[in-house]
């Protein structure tokens, strides 16, 4: 019985590790291109690895990052992920708590409408969005934040919510009548509390903002080279004439980098954050 | 305390509800009035009544579209939450090497839905050229079957996640009271596994589902539409009726179809969860 057991365990283990290998070599595929010279990057020959005489060192990695507007794109990515992330992670949870804790006909309102913002699909929005951040002058990377606070609330309104019932409200009560105010309370004993949640939702709204294509694609000023890293790679690819091939691979790679290096240094944060999402979801 | 909270009201709502008009309340409601008009700005709006609806019904591409990511999401569906669920059981068995297999399958899901796109544009378009067939985007077939693969890539890390989840937080007394009274592993995984991680499967259909419907990234970074428009799905084919076409009524015609692939996804997701709701036991 045992014995049997351990052997197919270990079939099992044999049948994961060759998964995995699928399901890591696209991103080593790209790895592998990046570093072949710009003429030996062809459609049939992907699966190649660059060799002495296609091997093209870091060059490609070199131009990506001198010339293709590259370092702009990144840089415009990182303020609007950061900004957005602590901007939905301060505000909604401040709403969250509000509304689980004022039991009145507006709070299950706009509990109601946040739900509902959570399964609308973007397409419904996306006209009316962008010219209303066009108007309110909000098409720049320091200010899309506020868009991103007003389309992102739902699931972190709800994800906080849902742990706010969790938290004992004698708790809130006691520091209450040792007089702090409601924004101390809130401070100084909810939000501590919150912690655990607050890194699950960040996570969850980092991967989507770092992600998001075409929210910033259509809100941003383009004409003002306002770019993100996802409109700069469609943008390479839709462009007019040759690809260079080279370069692309580059940046996507470039583009992988920083998402890898957070992944293996936060992936238990990650794993938990995406388990407890679901389980309040 | 529900007072003094209450007096607090503007500091605690106000940011997130005045966003939350700019993001998405005023935006909805407008894009459901200008559903009914002719406009190519929004202030150059005429009121025409449902014939934008009345044109969806019988624009052939649209109807196309609602076929083709409807089948997408049943196949993808289905491929997802077979392979995730099975993966979580071989996880939950304490084999060795679990926390490496976990990461590794859960990390495409890191990875961008435009950047995955072209990954497997690359990749996929090799295998093909490598067995001499038509490109990904010369053959909607192919088309079709690499986004299936491609989501597939993507979320049954996603999903895995959740079920292993769901695995991990059965009762090990339920588990073990079923092997003392003799059930085999087919009848725990069918009797006492399976039901106890219905929550689990309620939200990973959920979420599967509502994915392959609004699928947009990828679809356009993968294939783009081609050929001639027979991979384009509900998302990319109302993008396309926004932005590729000129003329003063397309985006009247793209507003209709927004409002009622809207409509789809709210009851898709209503009687999804409310099916599935039904058969969670209590704990």
């Amino acid at each position: 019985m045992e014995k049997a057991r351990k052997s197919r365990d270990r079939v099992i283990s044999c049948i994961l590790a060759v998964l995995s290998v699928a399901w890591i070599y696209p991103v080593f595929m790209i790895l592998a291109n990046s570093f072949k010279q710009e003429r030996s990057i062809t459609t049939g020959g992907a699966f190649q690895l660059p060799t002495a005489e296609t091997f093209a060192g870091f060059d490609n990695f070199r131009e990506a990052l001198t010339s293709q507007g590259f370092l702009t794109a990144f840089w415009y990515s990182l303020v609007i992920t950061v900004m957005s992330v602590v901007l939905i992670l301060v505000c909604c949870s401040m709403c969250a708590w509000f509304i689980t804790r004022v039991k009145a006909w507006y709070s299950k309102a706009l509990y109601f409408l946040f739900v509902l913002s959570m399964v609308v699909p973007f397409q419904m929005v996306m006209f009316t969005l962008s010219s209303t951040a066009d108007r309110l002058k909000l098409s720049n990377p320091y200010t899309i934040c506020i868009i991103y606070l007003g389309f992102g609330a739902g699931l972190a309104v709800f994800m906080f919510c849902g742990f706010v019932k969790s938290i004992p409200i004698e708790v809130e009560e006691a520091s209450m009548i040792d007089g702090c105010n409601p924004i101390q309370t809130f401070f100084h004993v909810v939000l501590p509390i919150l912690k655990p949640t607050l890194i699950s939702v960040g996570i969850l709204e980092t991967m989507w903002l770092w992600n998001d294509y075409l929210l910033p694609y259509l809100v941003l000023d383009r004409t003002k080279g306002y770019m993100t890293i996802p409109i700069l790679i469609q943008y390479f690819r839709g462009s007019y004439g040759k690809v260079s091939m080279g370069p692309m691979m580059a940046s996507i790679m470039l583009n992988l980098i920083p998402i890898i290096i957070v992944y293996i240094f936060c992936q238990k944060h990650i794993i938990k954050g995406v388990a407890a999402g679901a389980v309040k979801g | 305390m529900e007072k003094t909270i209450k007096k607090f009201w503007p500091v605690f709502v106000i940011p997130t509800f005045a966003a939350f008009c700019i993001g998405f309340i005023w935006p909805f409601l407008q894009g459901l009035y200008l559903s009914f008009c002719r406009f190519t700005t929004i202030n150059k709006a005429t009121w025409t009544g449902v014939q934008n609806y009345l044109f969806t019904f019988t624009d052939s591409s649209f109807l196309h579209a609602f076929w083709f990511t409807a089948l997408f999401t049943i196949v993808s569906t289905v491929c997802i939450n077979l392979a995730a669920f099975a993966i979580a059981l071989a996880l939950t068995r304490n084999i060795k090497g679990t926390n490496i297999f976990r990461s590794v399958f859960f990390m495409p899901n890191l990875i961008g839905g435009i950047v995955l796109g072209y990954i497997w544009n690359i990749l996929l378009n090799c295998v093909l050229t490598l067995l001499g067939k038509p490109l990904l985007s010369l053959h909607a077939p192919y088309g079709f079957i690499g986004l299936v693969i491609l989501m597939c890539w993507q979320q049954i890390g996603y999903m895995m996640i959740i079920y292993i989840a769901g695995i991990q937080s059965i009762p090990t007394d339920y588990l073990e009271a079923a092997r003392i009274d003799g059930a085999s592993e087919r009848q725990i995984l069918w009797k006492i596994k399976i039901p106890n991680v219905m929550p689990s499967i309620t939200i990973c259909l959920f979420l599967s589902l509502t994915n392959g419907f609004k699928l947009f990234d990828q679809n356009l970074a993968l294939t783009g539409g081609d050929p001639s428009h027979s991979t384009e799905m509900l998302a990319l084919n109302i993008y396309n009726t926004f932005y590729a076409r000129s003329g003063p009524q397309w985006k009247g015609y793209g507003q209709a179809k927004a409002v009622l692939f809207c409509i789809l996804v709210i009851v898709i997701s209503l009687v999804q969860l409310r099916a599935t709701r039904s058969k969670e036991v209590q704990q």
